[in-house]
């Protein structure tokens, strides 16, 4: 059903200037590939490529005589489409580094291709903490967040507070699986307990047969494993269902800002959940949402496009030192023997099994009376910092890391 | 409380009600799609985005008219039924003595390009819609806790595709329509102005879909993608019922809705295929549906 917007996409080249010889073909070649047209168009989709495009043009590409072009494509949450285009830029069309690919099914399948052809892969979209853990790849680089971080910070919180017993909703692939198996871990270590699990088809439309399942279980918490309007509809249904309102609590382990202006704060308030980015809190990230907005029908960046910017800004710079992209391992090596420094990220660094280390967030949903703005939201709840945001590398099970 | 398949049935209960929620749904699509393939015999593809329409008229009306959703049910599915007959003028008229295939490929196109439009403009995220005051709350049945608005959504759909099947198979009106289908030429020589009738019951089919849409919409996100996740099922629906058939529009419409709600509890991982199982097995053995007639 889905349509085949697909290759078809944005071509801007930026800057002539005196090409490089070093550079595989002159030109540095960014694939940004996600949901551009579903359930995941607005937290990736084209803002994605507005992000990819903001990061060239802040790291003065041109100026430094790089001559950089960005490409953008619709995987459709398909893996198979997702590999198709993946092949078809790496051997055709010269990509280089492949950028954002939500949903975690797909980013798993481009992971492998990446590694085959020996190109870059920078992840923003996608959750799955297996990319850095049995299935990591020295030409990978998990930007923004990963289900480990998101159920170690809102599953703690819960826990904290007497949330013990839990009951998941999942969507059924790669990303719900691994968000269940992550916070579920989190909730038996504080001393919950999981009282039952059912897995929905992706994408659904219809909560209320679930949700049901998940009241008769008697769980404290409904734990969301799902994103995007899955997410939104099962929030919006269990509101109807009275839920909450009988003493079960909901936990949306991944939410993002558009969910939440869809869903409307009346419904949405309250909420807690963890974020690795948020546009309100500090001037430079103020900043960089009044100029991505106007870019994007007016969508405010979610911390997957900052996490393109993030991570785009930084491959430019290990490819700037390197003065070349051609062997997508050695720039990865580079990326990750240099610190990271930018605008919105701040100073961070990349572990050796391709995760980028950065402070998390725990955030609530403002109250109606509290919001200034459509796009004011969020209240920050803590900081989780950058040490005990994401899993310990010796958790992972890693083949990159020895020992 | 006993147990069925070590299921409490205070759960199965609640289930099977859920799925004939679900269900009025189906059967609400579904009749408008019988009601313009029996007619009309056009396969209406673009019966989701007209779905989709109808909830984002109510939307609008709500925003920036500040029309509430009593009214939106009516004024939407004129709205949107008056697109359809748009349409109908422009286009579908040309293709009824043309192939099946030719009015798909037409109505494919147009939801393609009217989702694209939506989504261009609103974004994938979809956008809030209330549940109207007077259906706010629920009550509680015992063995589950029933929403008010769902309980409107059951009783109002079931009275809708009750009144139309009434009206097309009961009626002076609905037997002009059925002549005409079947020799047009004869009816319009007793003084018949059949091309009126057809438009009309186009743009009455495509109201269905958008009368659907408005009653979604405080219940589902209101998204460009939304008549997308649908239309599949429904057509799997009609197929199922029999193209064309009034009453098996109706009743598979409910019965898949229940049928899809116990694979809900039983299989929860099935539930996107389930209904389309059910239809292969309808083909092999009645090949023209469970009400169809062969041709």
């Amino acid at each position: 059903m889905k349509r085949l917007l697909g290759t078809a996409a944005l071509a801007v080249v930026l800057a002539a200037g005196t090409a490089q010889a070093q550079m595989s073909d002159g030109i540095i070649k960014i694939g940004v590939m996600n949901d551009m047209s579903g359930t995941y168009a607005d937290l990736t989709g084209p803002g994605s490529v507005v992000a990819a495009q903001m990061a060239v043009e802040d790291f003065g590409a041109a100026a430094k005589g790089l001559k950089v072009e960005i490409v953008g494509a619709d995987h459709q949450n398909k893996p198979d489409v997702g590999s198709n285009v993946v092949r078809q830029w790496i051997d055709v069309d010269k990509v280089d580094v492949i950028v954002d690919v939500p949903t975690s099914s797909v980013a798993l399948a481009v992971n492998e291709i990446v590694r085959q052809k020996n190109k870059v892969f920078l992840i923003s979209g996608a959750a799955a903490s297996n990319l850095t853990g049995d299935k990591c790849s020295p030409n990978t680089v998990h930007w923004t967040y990963d289900t480990w971080a998101l159920a170690n910070g809102t599953g703690n919180a819960i826990v904290k507070t007497g949330g013990k017993n839990w009951f998941f909703l999942t969507a059924d692939y790669a990303f719900g699986h691994a968000l269940e198996r992550d916070t579920a871990a989190v909730v038996e270590k504080n001393g919950g307990k999981v009282l039952g699990k059912v897995r929905h088809p992706f994408p659904a439309t219809d909560f209320s047969s679930f949700l049901l399942q998940a009241q008769t279980s008697k769980a404290q918490v409904i734990g969301l494993a799902n994103a995007g309007a899955d997410t939104t509809n099962a929030i919006k249904q269990a509101a109807e269902f009275g839920i909450v309102k009988g003493g079960q609590s909901l936990a949306a382990l991944l939410i993002f800002i558009s969910d939440v202006k869809a869903l409307g704060l009346p419904i949405a308030q309250g909420l807690t959940f963890t974020e690795a980015w948020y546009w309100d809190l500090n001037d430079a990230n103020r900043d960089f949402a009044k100029r991505f907005a106007p870019r994007n029908k007016g969508i405010y960046p979610s911390m997957i496009h900052a996490g393109v910017y993030s991570a785009v800004t930084h491959y430019l710079k290990a490819v700037s030192d390197l003065k070349s992209d051609a062997d997508g391992k050695a720039v990865v090596a580079k990326m990750k023997s240099m610190g990271t420094d930018d605008k919105l990220f701040g100073k961070g660094t990349i572990r050796a099994d391709g995760r980028k280390i950065h402070p998390m967030y725990l955030f609530e949903v403002k109250k109606p009376a509290e919001s200034k703005g459509v796009w004011d939201l969020y209240k920050l709840r803590a900081t989780i910092p950058a040490a005990e945001a994401f899993r310990p590398i010796s958790e992972g099970k890693c083949p990159l890391v020895s020992g | 409380m006993f147990e069925i398949f070590g299921i409490p049935s205070s759960a199965l209960f609640g289930q099977l009600l859920i799925g004939l929620i679900n269900g009025s749904f189906y059967a609400l699509l579904s009749l408008g799609l019988a009601v313009i393939f029996g007619m009309l015999n056009i396969i209406n593809f673009a019966h989701g985005a007209q779905y989709m329409m109808g909830a984002f008229v109510a939307f609008f009306l709500l925003q920036y008219a500040g029309i509430n959703y009593w009214l939106a049910l009516v004024i939407a599915p004129l709205m949107v039924g008056a697109f359809g007959v748009v349409m109908e003028r422009l286009f579908l008229q040309w293709l009824y003595k043309l192939d099946h295939l030719y009015g798909l490929l037409l109505t494919f196109g147009i939801a393609l390009i009217v989702e694209g439009l939506f989504r261009n403009q609103f974004g994938s995220s979809g956008l809030p819609y209330r549940v109207p005051d007077a259906l706010q709350g629920g009550q509680n049945l015992g063995f589950m806790f029933l929403p008010n608005y769902r309980a409107w959504v059951v009783v109002f759909s079931l009275v809708v595709c009750l009144t139309t099947w009434f009206v097309i198979e009961r009626t002076k009106l609905g037997s002009y329509l059925r002549a005409a289908t079947e020799n047009p030429t004869l009816v319009r020589a007793f003084g018949i102005n059949v091309p009126r009738m057809i438009t009309l019951t186009y743009g009455f089919g495509v109201g269905l879909a958008a009368l659907a849409g408005v009653m979604a919409a405080p219940i589902y996100n209101v998204s460009p993608q939304m008549g997308a996740h649908l239309i599949i099922v429904v057509f799997a629906v009609v197929v199922i019922g029999g193209m064309g058939s009034i009453l098996g529009a109706i009743v598979t419409g409910f019965g898949l809705g229940v049928i899809e709600g116990l694979t809900k509890v039983f299989f929860p991982e099935a539930s996107n295929t389930v209904i389309f199982v059910i239809m292969a097995i309808v083909l092999l053995i009645r090949p023209a549906g469970l009400f169809g007639r062969r041709a």
